[in-house]
């Protein structure tokens, strides 16, 4: 048995010994000859990544500098929807009153969200209009009510309390729009609307007012102003009034960048993990490294996915509840600084 | 990697495009519309019924359990009451029986013990009458005896012996 494992051993060191000069030299065989291979010969997940990358070796030995443009490329907006290698489409540019109003790649990624969020729940809703009380939802309807039921029990209501139905329309529709913006990045030819600042921003200012709203609805103008002093002396309200003035902001603005964040950053190590390979013009790198640790970072993707569309629609929530219901200064500031 | 620092210095990553906060405005907004219209309504009143339905439901079963707890436990008095009666029945019986019993035994005895009162008392007044008959008989042999005696001889010995042997005959005639 020892004899055989230590034969056993010896083929493979041989087999490998022959086959890690091989690899490497059809690599740089191949390197120097066709370019896109290595982008089609890896896993069909990379293609998100083929048609950028594909560019990079062809066009020099500079690989470095191209590679950080190509990743930024990747992530940042632009005028233009590539579908390599069938073409591309030039967006039109608007500019209304000095604005520029182009339809951007991800304007175009926020139409095509709604479309599919539409017709996804055109079909459920119709499904529910025809179901009665009795009838148990099955398939599409199923797994969409475990979503929507999950933001109303756990979401809504666990945070914001009696007076959640109001703010369920906002907190579901928010809640999967961020999600399919998210999962849409991580398909291939899409890209990731909430991996621009631009687009968290204008969804973080929405919760925003919707929590001034709240919060001037529950305590009135007189409680709304008596909360932005903090409950202090009066001589202390020209420090407070500027520190709560400022925390009113803080909350948004830590909404928008956990998401851009997020999104942006889980793109940006995808195509760095694939880059490695391209830089160092190695296969074994790519088989090792790029594509296992891509495919890993492609799951952690997903799951960051649901995982700030849930964040970006629970904050949501509970600073709504602590906006309408008042519990106190301390606990307020102990939940805002908790998240 | 130069150019993207460079790249990011210059603000594309966090650059303002007032174009697309406005595209994401309305086009989050619109979404907003018609997914309240077309989906949030129904799924959320449904969800609703439906929980209200579950809740009505478990409700019910609830009562109904109570309700068969009830009548279980009814059943239970019920069944117990009617062992206790029959128990009851049953050990009245006996008791009946035994008292019965007793008196019947009692009185049998108390008969039996008549009768034989009865009897003795027969025997007694049928003895006392044969004695009174006897007695009679003995005194009329007696005179008759005497009779005898003054007839045949005044002996005296004789009459005795005469008198012995009236007596043994008599004694044993009777027997």
């Amino acid at each position: 048995m020892k004899r055989v494992k230590a034969i056993k051993a010896n083929t493979i060191l041989k087999v490998i010994a022959l086959i890690v000069p091989l690899l490497l030299s059809i690599n740089s065989f191949t390197l120097a000859s066709t370019p896109e291979t290595p982008a089609a010969s890896q896993s069909p997940k990379t293609e998100v990544t083929a048609p950028q990358t594909a560019a990079a070796p062809a066009e020099g030995a500079e690989g470095e500098e191209k590679a950080g443009d190509v990743i930024m490329h990747h992530i940042l907006d632009n005028h233009i929807l590539a579908f390599e290698p069938f073409g591309e489409i030039e967006l039109p540019k608007i500019v209304v009153g000095g604005f520029d109003l182009s339809i951007t790649k991800h304007v175009v990624m926020l139409w095509v969200v709604s479309a599919i969020l539409i017709a996804l729940f055109a079909l459920a809703g119709g499904k529910y209009k025809k179901m009665t009380a009795r009838q148990a939802p099955k398939g599409l309807t199923n797994a969409l009510e475990a979503l929507v039921e999950f933001i109303r029990v756990d979401v809504a209501k666990a945070n914001i309390g009696k007076d959640y139905a109001k703010y369920l329309d906002y907190l579901l529709t928010v809640f999967f729009f961020i999600l399919l913006c998210n999962l849409l990045g991580l398909v291939p030819y899409g890209s990731t609307a909430t991996g621009n600042i631009n687009v968290t921003l204008t969804l973080a200012t929405f919760t925003f007012f919707i929590t001034q709203v709240a919060a001037l609805k529950a305590h009135g103008i007189k409680g709304y102003l008596a909360h932005l002093t903090g409950g202090t002396h009066p001589a202390l309200w020209i420090i407070m009034i500027p520190i709560e003035f400022i925390g009113l902001f803080t909350k948004p603005v830590a909404l928008t960048i956990r998401l851009f964040a997020n999104m942006t950053a889980g793109h940006i190590v995808i195509l760095s993990l694939i880059f490695i390979s391209f830089i160092l013009k190695s296969y074994i790198v790519a088989v090792v490294m790029s594509v296992p640790f891509s495919i890993f970072i492609y799951l952690l993707e997903l799951f960051v996915a649901f995982l700030q569309a849930f964040i970006f629609t629970m904050l949501s929530a509970l600073f709504i509840g602590l906006a309408s219901a008042h519990e106190g200064h301390e606990e307020h500031e102990a939940g805002a600084a908790h998240h | 990697m130069l150019t993207s620092g460079n790249i990011l210095l210059a603000g594309s990553l966090l650059s303002p495009n007032p174009g697309l906060i406005f595209w994401t405005a309305i086009t989050f907004v619109i979404v907003l519309i018609i997914l309240k219209k077309i989906a949030w309504g129904p799924i959320i009143s449904a969800l609703d019924e439906r929980e209200k339905g579950i809740q009505s439901s478990i409700d019910r079963a609830h009562k109904a359990k109570e309700e068969a707890e009830a009548i279980l436990k009814k059943n239970r008095d019920t069944l117990a009451k009617a062992d206790a009666e029959a128990d009851r029945i049953i050990r009245e019986g006996k008791e009946y029986a035994d008292k019965l019993r007793a008196d019947i035994s009692e009185k049998a005895q108390a008969e039996s013990k008549k009768m034989i009162s009865n009897a003795k008392d027969e025997i007694e007044q049928e003895k006392r009458r044969a004695l009174d008959v006897l007695r009679n008989e003995v005194a009329d042999l007696a005179v008759k005896g005497a009779e005898k005696i003054i007839k045949t001889t005044l002996d005296a010995d004789l009459q005795k012996k005469i008198v012995d042997s009236m007596i043994q005959d008599l004694s044993t005639k009777r027997n």
